[in-house]
């Protein structure tokens, strides 16, 4: 027993020594599986900053999470571009000038001048995608461009469907399908954009994010909303499953490189977010995660596979996406209380 | 002579208190800090009032007591009782209850057979007992959900087999928490009732059978009594971690019907509403505490019985 003890002793001393001898640090917390190791490696090699990543399913719980342990404790996150605004209102972002970053011209013109970030003086761009559903086929093979498969199924895939566990997005995919407007106040529209979605529930069999490719990959579920480069993911490992753009409408999203307010090493975030807009690192991500990336140049870069890919190229009579709204606090409490509802 | 010795005798005594003070001074400390600390926390902010996004602004409010158990309609602000939140206590309380009894009608044989064993061999058993703790409750979470999936162990062997043709669907359900959380809470009713039967001397037994007592009587008068203290410690430990488990109803349970654990969580996180947060969990926290008051009370009178 005295020799394990010992042992273990010397098991943390040389893991604490081991973290002190890499004097420079960088801290992110990023969504879950969004950016590939040997990337951050690589960052590691060429600048000397160790990287230590925590990771979120949710721009909601990016945001609680912050709140829980206060600022200080990350250099950069990853939220989308509705968060991005709340952020900055919540006061929890920094700013830099176009100056501090040596590739800040590589950023797509289209991205540039974003509603959430005007002239990129919190954020620069990492990745863009859709957010909407996916139906495997050999279960179902009816029409699939319709919200209909997720709030009003048909036999095949009833008790079949996996949710993101997502409160803006999936309320917002829920209104686009009922022609609802984004923060609606109207309260006779929001009961029934509620009873609508407790109706649904009754069709669902999870709420899980970080697992929506898995439970469709594996075929738990039949149909479940995803995001386009997870659904590439789920795909590759699943050949039947289809990405839909249903005609009521989806969701687009533009995740973005935030600096967070006292960032504790903040010109290592500054290196972080330039390293990021090297076109042939923007490229890696897109390789890895299947989305689009913001930067310039990635093309030469990028998977053949990727350029045609269903789940990037909407097809020609599909919608126009829409972005998540920000609702005011007052409005953002009603929908928190329908979400709540919702998960009793 | 006899002031002075008293004295020294009051001296040391005084010494020798103060040295035991020394040494509870670590976990008095640790107690302070790391179960009081938190807890003043948790029922200061259920008194505060919600920041727009997380967080607590520092006004007193009662509103999140109000909204336990009441809730004011979001559409006409008619005020009724949360059918929400009763719905998932009164589920947290029924999933705890059922498994405390599946623990309890699997517990209570194994423990009767290990204490039964040869001396030399029960440890092997009570080591076989404890082999699931060397491995991360989450993973064996996991493990469960790989065993009841629709494409999982259970369900591909019976289709291979041929005894079924579509998948039988256990995951994501009611009863899919009940069973993770029988799996993991097993031992915590084993081994309490273990303890109890170890002491127990089963020549009790053969006294009762010599006095033709039937296997039921024997049951019910000789060894259920003395080894209730057991059950009741197994069933305790087993009831309390149920009622607050998080991990489990959140995977095995697919996070559609919520859990107490869960609703906290979603409370502090995309519910943004940290005081109600803190009310329900102090809520859970007074339920528990007046259902073992409640329990003791009642173990106490029927010990007084016994007695008489």
């Amino acid at each position: 027993m005295r020799k394990f003890t010992t042992m273990l002793g010397a098991v943390a001393l040389s893991m604490s020594f081991a973290q002190s001898a890499m004097a420079e640090k960088l801290t992110i917390y990023h969504w879950f599986e969004y950016i590939p190791q040997e990337l951050l490696n690589k960052f590691t090699a060429e600048t000397g900053i160790e990287v230590v990543m925590d990771t979120y399913d949710s721009n909601e719980a990016l945001l609680a999470n912050l709140k829980a342990t206060g600022m200080g404790n990350y250099d950069v996150a990853v939220p989308g571009d509705y968060m991005v605004n709340i952020m900055r209102d919540e006061g929890m972002l920094d700013t830099f000038t176009p100056s501090e970053l040596s590739n800040f011209s590589n950023i797509q013109d289209q991205w540039l001048n974003v509603s959430f970030d005007m002239g990129r003086q919190n954020s620069v761009p990492y990745q863009w995608g859709s957010t909407s559903f996916m139906v495997d086929r050999e279960v179902y093979s009816g029409d699939i461009r319709t919200a209909d498969i997720i709030f009003n199924p048909p036999a095949e895939l009833k008790g079949k469907i996996n949710i993101l566990d997502t409160a803006g997005e999936t309320l917002a995919f829920a209104s686009l399908y009922m022609g609802i407007p984004q923060c609606s106040n109207d309260r006779s529209e929001l009961k029934k954009l509620s009873a609508m979605l407790q109706e649904a529930k009754v069709n669902w069999a999870s709420f899980n994010s970080d697992g929506a490719k898995d439970v469709l990959a594996s075929g738990d579920a039949a149909a479940g909303m995803i995001w386009n480069g997870f659904g590439a993911k789920a795909r590759a490992e699943r050949a039947s499953l289809e990405y839909s753009y249903p005609k009521e409408g989806y969701l687009v999203w533009a995740d973005s490189v935030v600096l967070l307010k006292d960032a504790p090493n903040r010109d290592a975030a500054l290196k972080f977010m330039d390293f990021l807009l090297e076109p042939e690192n923007a490229a890696a991500v897109t390789n890895y995660a299947r989305y689009t990336a913001g930067v310039k140049g990635v093309e030469e870069f990028l998977d053949a596979e990727l350029v045609t890919s269903p789940e990037n190229n909407p097809p020609a009579d599909a919608p126009a996406g829409t972005f998540v709204e920000v609702c005011a606090p007052e409005t953002q409490a009603l929908y928190d209380a329908i979400w709540t509802q919702l998960k009793k | 002579m006899a002031p002075v010795s008293n004295q020294l005798e009051l001296e040391r005594i005084k010494r020798k208190t103060r040295a035991n003070w020394l040494l509870s001074l670590p976990a008095l400390l640790l107690l302070l800090f790391a179960a009081s600390g938190p807890l003043l926390i948790v029922i200061v902010y259920s008194f505060l009032t919600p920041g727009n996004y997380g967080g607590v602004l520092w006004e007193l409010s009662g509103e999140a007591w109000f909204k336990v158990l009441y809730t004011k309609d979001i559409f006409d602000d008619t005020i009724s009782l949360s059918d929400a939140h009763l719905s998932i206590f009164w589920r947290s309380f029924q999933l705890s209850f059922l498994t405390t009894v599946i623990c309890l009608v699997l517990g209570f044989p194994t423990a009767y057979f290990i204490a039964t064993r040869p001396p030399s061999t029960r440890n092997v058993w009570l080591f076989l007992i404890t082999i699931p703790f060397w491995t991360n409750l989450l993973i064996r979470t996991f493990a469960i959900l790989e065993l009841i999936r629709n494409k999982g162990v259970i369900n591909n062997s019976l289709i291979s087999l041929g005894i079924i043709s579509d998948p039988i669907p256990m995951l994501y359900s009611d009863a899919a928490i009940v069973i993770g959380m029988t799996y993991v809470y097993l031992p915590l009713m084993v081994l309490p009732i273990y303890a109890a039967m170890e002491r127990f001397d089963f020549r009790y037994v053969e006294a009762g059978f010599d006095l033709y007592a039937s296997r039921f009587k024997v049951m019910r008068r000789i060894i259920l009594p003395i080894i209730k203290p057991g059950v009741i410690a197994g069933s305790i430990l087993v009831f309390v971690p149920s009622l607050g488990a998080y991990v489990t109803p959140r995977i095995l349970g697919g996070g559609k019907n919520l859990m107490i654990g869960n609703l906290i969580e979603l409370q502090f996180g995309q519910g943004k509403n940290w005081p109600l947060g803190a009310a329900l969990a102090v809520t859970m926290l007074l339920i528990v505490l007046v259902a073992l008051i409640f329990y003791m009370r009642i173990s106490q009178r029927s010990e007084q019985n016994d007695a008489q």
